[in-house]
């Protein structure tokens, strides 16, 4: 019996960024439970906290204030209890440097973030349904790696 | 005394599965009649051990009957991509004939339920299983191709690229990176 939505946080500095982004699940056809945060450090002590729920999918901002994207991909890499959450980079820059080196250090997903509305559904329509499908077909985690 | 009663049945269902699930230690949110939503994550184990203590208490989870067929879809589905030699027909054609309906009965109720297409997870798949292969080093790129029934490498190749965004020597470069790190660590 597998639950019928999914948990998703985001971790954005950007106001608007965060809005798009909201906004976009508002429209997919998969059930979503979307939360925000504004930058790492909130993101962190929220996932350490003991109650925490975990998401199932964490979008990350590589440039924010206080910590990085990569600075929280470290430490949640690090940590066993976050095994199971599927990492998405949701950055700026598309340099080859960043992509892989994220990739290396446990990301699953690289997104470059588009531009245009329209074209940020679309994307987070299909990270939403390739995660889906590892998450209820029981496809090897490990091996996910997907760049949009 | 003799004392005639009247069951409210759905007031006794309900304060009884309360009454189970705070002994599981579950928080949960009542939805409806006959739907309940536990507010975390359950283990495979937890779920199974959850739905015999109900069971007991004559309560059932019901699953729901499409997730079920889906299930044997989807087994149907990777059995064939793993076994390509012994399917001499398309895709469709042995869907249809394992599970004994018509294809588009079959095609249509996988995409409601998963929110892809049978071609998509058939592909999925296939790229899944290249990427095992492509880890566990024993076969050249060429010979995974010839197994999983590429016409030739550049096909398997922009197949990959077109699934996950990236090159197979990409993917196989990031893979023993990652292996590099986890040994330092």
């Amino acid at each position: 019996m597998a639950k019928e939505y999914m948990n998703i946080i985001l971790a954005d500095d950007d106001e608007d960024d965060r809005l798009f982004f909201t906004d976009a699940f508002d429209e997919l056809k998969i059930n979503t439970k979307v939360s925000t945060y504004n930058d790492g450090v909130e993101l962190m002590d929220y996932l350490n906290a003991e109650d925490a729920i975990l998401p199932d999918i964490l979008f990350l901002d590589l440039n924010m204030p206080r910590k990085s994207g990569k600075e929280c991909l470290i430490e949640i890499r690090d940590n066993e209890k976050f095994q199971n959450i599927a990492i998405a980079i949701y950055s700026t820059s598309s340099s080859e440097e960043d992509i892989e080196e994220t990739f290396v250090q446990g990301a699953n997903i690289y997104i470059k973030k588009p531009s245009d509305f329209t074209l940020l559904k679309k994307v987070l329509s299909d990270v939403i349904t390739i995660n889906w499908q590892y998450h209820t077909s029981g496809l090897n985690k490990d091996n996910f790696l997907l760049r949009m | 005394m003799k004392l005639n009663l009247k069951f409210d049945l759905n007031t006794i269902a309900k304060i009884h599965l309360n009454h189970l699930l705070k002994e599981s230690n579950l928080n949960y949110k009542s939805i409806g009649f006959g739907e309940i939503e536990i507010l975390e994550a359950l283990s495979e184990e937890k779920i199974v051990e959850l739905s015999a203590k109900l069971l007991e208490n004559g309560i059932e989870i019901v699953e729901n009957q499409k997730s079920v067929f889906v299930q044997k879809i989807k087994d149907a589905i990777i059995e064939m991509v793993q076994n390509p030699d012994d399917i001499t027909v398309k895709s469709s054609v042995y869907l249809s004939e394992k599970l004994n309906y018509n294809y588009s009965y079959i095609s249509n109720i996988f995409s409601e339920v998963t929110y892809t297409s049978i071609e998509n997870f058939i592909i999925l798949q296939k790229i899944e299983l290249a990427k095992q292969l492509i880890i566990s080093n024993e076969l050249t790129l060429t010979e995974i191709a010839y197994n999983l029934n590429y016409s030739s490498v550049a096909h398997l190749s922009t197949q990959f690229k077109n699934t996950t965004g990236i090159t197979p020597s990409a993917f196989q470069r990031i893979v023993s990176k990652r292996k590099e790190l986890a040994s330092k660590k």
